[in-house]
């Protein structure tokens, strides 16, 4: 994973760092998306039960939480504390939070994650469907529309929470999601799948560039 | 097949087994032709009997009506008599060959051939050429020429008749697949089994399988009929058992006895629906639950071992439905609620006292520990929405919303072996319904309606394949898919997937 700017030299110990580069990142050889935007995470009571991360994440937090696509260093405040994105490169399948959260001494445990990222893609596709896996509970949005959540205490596995059959445009779409953990380790993985339930490699992240 | 009259039975009846007038004995294979399934069985004229789901049969008269003189041809008759029982069926190119037992007073018998092109008795071409007699045994010889059953063989196409019937030997005769008649006829037929009847083979993974039946016939539920096996390199045998012991020994394998309120099965006929989907027919002396006559069934063909084994059709209950992709079952994606109710984290130390985490449900006091009751939908339901609710899958639980009542849906049909089921939430009337996007909802409640109809047909390795009626406004089949572990869908059957498998388990 690298995390660009504010923790890159944190991280570096995990030897887990690439610099992002400024062109888009293409999946990796299984569709794995692994540039992503992601909030320093919130201090919540971290129930994970469906109605309370339901709950938890329809709670307004920020300003514009389900439309924003925030830049680099962008921060926001939510209740006394100023929270920054950081734009994240993982050098696997996953993104690994606790070593986000540890690399910028934030908590770990009981803790909230907004994450933001934009796939593009060279052409309609349709029947498509978002495949995740999270630690813990995680709900998820394509282009605004809620389409996985997956609940209660639980390791991230390939493929555990698949959204029904979507549709990505041409173009630019945002994936969103919530991640919330209530100790231990935290991640997250995802990628798209196609008709076949084969993964899809065909489309680009191209986040916006850091704040001037 | 040692009897002198079998009667061809009639009956209708409610209970779960292949439903209609499924009333026969000695049934042929059974044959696919334009989506309409047909089989045919011992008694005056050889009984038609037709399916258009494979699950409702109804009688449609008999062979010989379409025979010219109604009865077996001159030849046949000299052979062996004018007694027809026990055919079995192929198509060879663009001809159907029905092969027949013509017995006088046995083991002077014969094996008669009718040709024709349709299998369909309304159809204008639905006419049998006498081919006359194929194979016969003079009531002296060690054979008894009756009961055939005839092979192709995938490997090259080559054609086999197997035959016989107690006295003397299973025998083997190579046939044209252009005439059905023998193709070699001065060739001495080979012996490949002893003490059996109903013979018939099968292929699969380079071996051949014979499966015949032993036992007695034709005494109700005094029958002791029951499905044997031995399998060989080659169609020519040796076919040996399990054990090593040769079927011209009398060893054999047991592939099915009486089980059930079922007695007496024999008369094994492959049904290969094809993607992996295979099936069997049979026959069993008595089903207690129609009075103890003979009727036709047909159950899943299994394979274990790199041998068949008989599967077993859903029966209606309440099971767990559980992934082979994912081990994780299949809910209504509501909030559960752990059986007997909420708890502090826990439960590592066990009775020897708590270690770390807490105590969990170890009693240190020594004193009884108490039982927890099953949870049901009636203590659950209050807190479940009202309308339509997704499907997921979780680690089961045994929680209630986990728990599915499987039923057979009412004048609904059904499909070769079962009914179509209706899948409800234990205790509701909460039903898994397919949904115009292929995807699953449940439903709040069971119409009856095609995309509430479960089709279940049980694959090779005893996990279950489940498949609606009909998805709205698709005409692609679509079944049951773990596309993720949390996540169902409807997705197109691969036999090469654990994706469509599925157990029903016990709750």
């Amino acid at each position: 994973m690298t995390v660009h700017r504010t923790i890159l030299t944190s991280l570096a110990i995990l030897s887990l760092l690439v610099r992002p580069a400024a062109t888009a990142k293409a999946p990796d050889a299984e569709g794995f998306l692994q540039r992503w935007m992601i909030l320093e995470p919130i201090r919540v009571a971290g129930q994970l039960t469906d109605n309370a991360v339901q709950t938890l994440v329809k709670t307004a937090h920020f300003p514009d939480q389900f439309t924003v696509v925030p830049r680099d260093g962008d921060s926001v405040k939510v209740g006394d504390a100023n929270l920054a994105w950081h734009t994240v490169d993982t050098a696997r399948y996953n993104v690994n939070l606790y070593h986000f959260a540890y690399g910028l001494k934030k908590p770990t445990s009981n803790v909230l994650f907004w994450i933001v990222t934009v796939v593009e893609s060279r052409r309609e596709m349709s029947g498509v469907r978002l495949a995740i896996g999270s630690n813990a509970a995680s709900v998820w949005w394509v282009n605004g529309a809620e389409v996985i959540g997956i609940y209660n205490d639980r390791q991230t596995v390939i493929d555990d929470g698949v959204s029904k059959r979507l549709t990505l445009k041409k173009g630019q779409n945002v994936v969103r999601a919530a991640v919330v953990n209530a100790g231990g380790a935290t991640d997250f993985c995802a990628r798209f799948l196609d008709g076949d339930d084969k993964p899809i490699r065909r489309v680009t992240v191209s986040l916006p560039a850091p704040s001037p | 097949m040692r009897r002198a009259v079998v009667l061809a039975l009639l009956i209708v009846s409610p209970v779960l087994a292949l439903d209609g007038e499924p009333g026969m004995h000695d049934p042929s294979t059974v044959v696919l032709q334009d989506g309409r399934f047909y089989v045919y069985a011992t008694g005056n004229g050889l009984p038609i009997a037709i399916s258009d789901d494979g699950w409702t049969w109804r009688r449609a008269g008999t062979l010989m009506q379409a025979v010219p003189g109604g009865k077996p041809g001159p030849d046949v008759l000299a052979r062996g008599g004018n007694n027809t029982w026990a055919p079995d069926v192929i198509k060879s190119g663009d001809k159907y060959f029905v092969y027949y037992s013509a017995p006088g007073t046995q083991p002077k018998s014969a094996i008669g051939l009718l040709v024709g092109r349709t299998l369909d008795p309304q159809s204008p071409d639905h006419k049998w050429e006498d081919g006359g007699p194929v194979v016969w045994s003079d009531g002296v010889e060690d054979s008894n020429a009756i009961d055939p059953g005839v092979f192709r063989d995938p490997t090259n196409g080559s054609l086999w008749l197997t035959y016989g019937s107690y006295f003397g030997y299973i025998r083997l005769v190579e046939l044209d697949p252009k005439t059905g008649k023998r193709l070699y006829p001065n060739r001495k037929p080979i012996d490949i089994a002893i003490n059996s009847e109903a013979s018939i083979m099968i292929f699969r993974d380079d071996w051949y399988y014979l499966l015949v039946t032993h036992g007695s016939c034709c005494a109700g539920a005094n029958s002791s009929y029951n499905v044997r096996m031995g399998r060989a390199r080659k169609v020519t045998g040796p076919f040996l058992d399990n054990m090593g012991i040769d079927m011209l020994q009398g060893g054999g394998k047991l592939f099915l006895g009486s089980g059930g309120r079922s007695i007496g099965p024999g008369h094994f006929g492959l049904l290969d629906l094809g993607e992996g989907v295979q099936k069997f027919s049979l026959h069993f002396e008595a089903d207690l639950d129609r009075g103890g006559i003979s009727v036709l069934d047909i159950r899943p063909l299994l394979w274990r071992d790199g041998w068949p084994e008989a599967g077993a059709n859903l029966t209606a209950g309440t099971y767990e439905i559980e992934s082979a992709r994912t081990g994780t079952a299949l809910e209504m994606a509501v909030q559960g609620i752990p059986v007997g109710g909420p708890r502090g984290r826990g439960g590592r130390a066990g009775a020897g006292g708590a270690v770390g985490r807490g105590g969990g449900t170890g009693r240190e006091d020594g004193g009884a520990v108490e039982p927890i009751p099953s949870q049901d939908a009636a203590q659950m339901s209050a807190n479940w929405p009202a309308g339509a609710v997704d499907v997921r899958m979780s680690p089961y639980m045994l929680q209630a919303q986990q728990k599915w009542t499987v039923a057979p849906a009412p004048n609904a049909g059904g499909y070769p072996g079962s009914p179509y089921f209706k899948i409800t939430i234990a205790g509701t009337d909460r039903a898994l319904t397919a949904t115009r996007d292929g995807e699953l909802v449940t439903a709040p409640a069971f119409t009856g309606a095609a995309e509430q109809l479960w089709r279940v047909d049980q694959l090779a390795d005893a996990t279950y394949r489940v498949m609606p009626k009909a998805v709205p406004d698709s005409k692609e089949p679509l079944v049951l898919s773990a596309v993720g572990s949390s996540t169902p869908t409807l997705a197109r059957f691969r036999a090469d997937s654990d994706r469509q498998r599925w157990r029903f388990m016990a709750p």
